[in-house]
């Protein structure tokens, strides 16, 4: 039971406890001095956008000028970020809609499958899983078209409520992934142990598996929610400027206009990645868990 | 009787539901897509149904195949993904080699080179298109301007507006994204390996370098295996990124995936399925193979 922590998820990336590298001797060497040198450099250039976006954001018009293109702003302004607010607003509030509901719904369909796929042996459950599997690699657009006319036809209010449940189907393979993983690892004996109880398969479910799931249920809800939030292929199918979700809104506000204006297009950019990126920042070792599962098994 | 239905009744009312819904709409929606990219739906009378439209077999599969803005957009999609493979697999190799010894704030350097996961397309499309921006000389801006400045200016180039070689500079934002992904999945290989194997080596007397390059490397093929299939079928799919540097109407950087957008916002929902099955086919000749093999080896 103790080996079922959150740090099996996450524990591609090692924790500073189970790191067993042995240390680096505290002295000075060239190859060290190197390695620290070449480490900083890829730091400076993975952060060149990010310093293009937040000087940008805060330019006025007296900085148009491409002399200035890589210089901090004369006058630091805030007024792109008002007018990328109030582009904004209201697609990031509708987004919030969207992503909460898909995102949980997600995570106890996949949970369920999870749990049945690495528990109840019968013949062909490889199969049925690879057959699952197969529907998180496929290219959306090979069954775009059918899926339009079917999501149409339905009645279903197009916007928010059809991307939901657009996210919560196309969300099944990687979620059943994540769980099914995960539950493998669960030890036999906690199962049999309900099962002596008496407990069938769904009382078992949910007085004994359910209660050691909230890892997988963090990794799959981060996931989820990530991947919901920065979609855009099926936004753009699925939804109007007027309807959709940020990605969208951002891309007309970046796209739409003849005339570019980067300074609010990056704020807005800022805006729409902040979400996520909070995420990241806080939850950055459940996220990562979300990643490696998404390597299936080598 | 009722014993059957008590052992089979709970799982299979647990997983029938997704079940179903991944039947009708992965394979069954598939099966309709193929029916209408072998139909002649190419006005939007017939999409509506207003129009009749007949069965054409192959016809709209050999104009596609045969036609040259179509095999333009084919030789974007294998330069795309070479650069994209390529550039990812260095860099995030490197990556993990240089934080796999230990070493002062090496938290830092492994989340400032993953975040870029967490920034949807969409999003980095904005600042790329800037930084990826053709002007040079006294007109530049964005990465030329910078190559100016750091003396490099002869690197100045006009990036995606090139016509032949445009979408390898769309590359360059997805290799930013996603190097962070691929060095994440080799340090996972790194961490992996058992320790003795590294004391092995060093009682053997073999120098780091050596340690590395026949101890180390080869036990990495498998994780390199699986960064080459998740990295490949994503850059495949690649829609987003193009959508948001690029506008979807640019012949320089159009692929199969921008083809099927164009196709299906003038209703030529035949053509618009026939890309679609193409795309597909492209995917599985990649994926089938490798998700066989992770059956099998999970049986065993």
């Amino acid at each position: 039971m103790a080996a079922l922590t959150t740090d099996d998820l996450a524990a591609p990336l090692g924790r500073a406890g189970a790191d067993r590298r042995p240390r680096a001797r505290n002295r000075f060497s060239v190859a060290r001095t190197l390695r620290y040198l070449a480490m900083l450099f890829f730091l400076l250039v993975v952060l060149i956008p990010v310093y293009v976006l937040v000087v940008t954001s805060f330019k006025g018009i007296g900085d148009a000028s491409p002399a200035r293109a890589w210089s901090l702003p004369q006058t630091w302004t805030m007024e792109n970020w008002q007018a990328a607010w109030t582009a904004l607003a209201p697609a990031i509030g509708r987004t919030v809609q969207m992503v909460i509901p898909a995102a949980i719904i997600s995570s106890f369909l996949g949970s369920m499958n999870g749990f049945v796929l690495a528990r109840w042996r019968f013949r062909g459950a490889d199969l049925v899983f690879t057959l699952i599997l197969f529907g998180m690699f496929i290219p959306y657009q090979a069954v775009m078209i059918p899926l339009l006319k079917l999501v149409l036809g339905s009645g279903l209010p197009s916007g928010i409520p059809s991307l939901i449940v657009l996210h919560v189907i196309y969300g099944i393979p990687i979620t059943t992934l994540i769980f099914r993983n995960y539950y493998q690892s669960v030890p036999n004996e906690l199962i049999e142990a309900a099962r002596v109880d008496g407990a069938g398969m769904l009382r078992t479910y949910v007085s004994v598996v359910l209660p050691i799931s909230i890892p997988s249920f963090v990794v799959v809800l981060i996931w989820q929610f990530t991947s919901a939030w920065n979609d855009f292929l099926f936004a753009v199918f699925f939804s109007s400027s007027q309807n959709g979700p940020v990605t969208l809104a951002l891309n007309n506000l970046a796209n739409g206009a003849l005339l570019q204006n980067y300074g609010v297009s990056m704020s807005g950019a800022l805006l729409a990645s902040m979400p996520t990126l909070l995420v990241y920042i806080l939850l950055g070792r459940y996220f990562i868990g979300g990643l490696m599962s998404g390597s299936v098994k080598g | 009787m009722l014993r059957q239905i008590r052992r089979w009744g709970p799982p299979l009312l647990l997983i029938a539901p997704s079940l179903i819904i991944v039947g009708v709409f992965v394979y069954g929606l598939i099966a309709i897509n193929i029916n209408t990219s072998m139909s002649d739906i190419h006005k939007a009378a017939q999409a509506t149904g207003q129009a009749p439209s007949h069965f054409v077999w192959f016809e709209n599969y050999a104009t596609l195949l045969g036609s040259d803005a179509f095999q333009h957009s084919l030789k974007n999609l294998l330069l795309f993904t070479a650069a994209f493979l390529v550039g990812t697999m260095v860099v995030g190799f490197v990556w993990a080699w240089l934080l796999d010894r230990p070493a002062r704030g090496e938290g830092i350097f492994r989340s400032v080179y993953l975040f870029p996961m967490a920034v949807s397309f969409i999003a980095s499309g904005v600042v790329w298109r800037w930084l990826l921006n053709s002007n040079q000389g006294a007109q530049a801006s964005g990465l030329n301007r910078l190559f100016e400045i750091v003396g490099l200016g002869f690197l100045q180039n006009n990036w995606w507006n090139n016509v032949n070689w445009g979408i390898a500079a769309i590359a360059l934002p997805a290799v930013w994204q996603l190097s962070g992904y691929v060095m994440a999945l080799f340090l996972a290989g790194f961490r992996g390996i058992p320790e003795e194997l590294r004391e092995a080596g060093r009682i053997d007397g073999a120098s780091e370098w050596k340690l590395y390059r026949y101890v180390l490397f080869p036990q990495l093929s498998p994780v390199a295996l699986s960064a080459v299939i998740i990295i490949g079928h994503m850059s495949l799919k690649t829609f987003d990124l193009i959508m948001s540097i690029s506008k979807p109407a640019n012949y320089q950087t159009k692929v199969p995936a921008i083809d099927m957008y164009v196709f299906k916002s003038s209703f030529d929902y035949a053509d618009s399925a026939a890309v679609g099955v193409i795309l597909l086919v492209i995917v599985a000749v990649l994926i089938v193979p490798y998700l066989a093999r992770t059956a099998r080896a999970e049986k065993n």
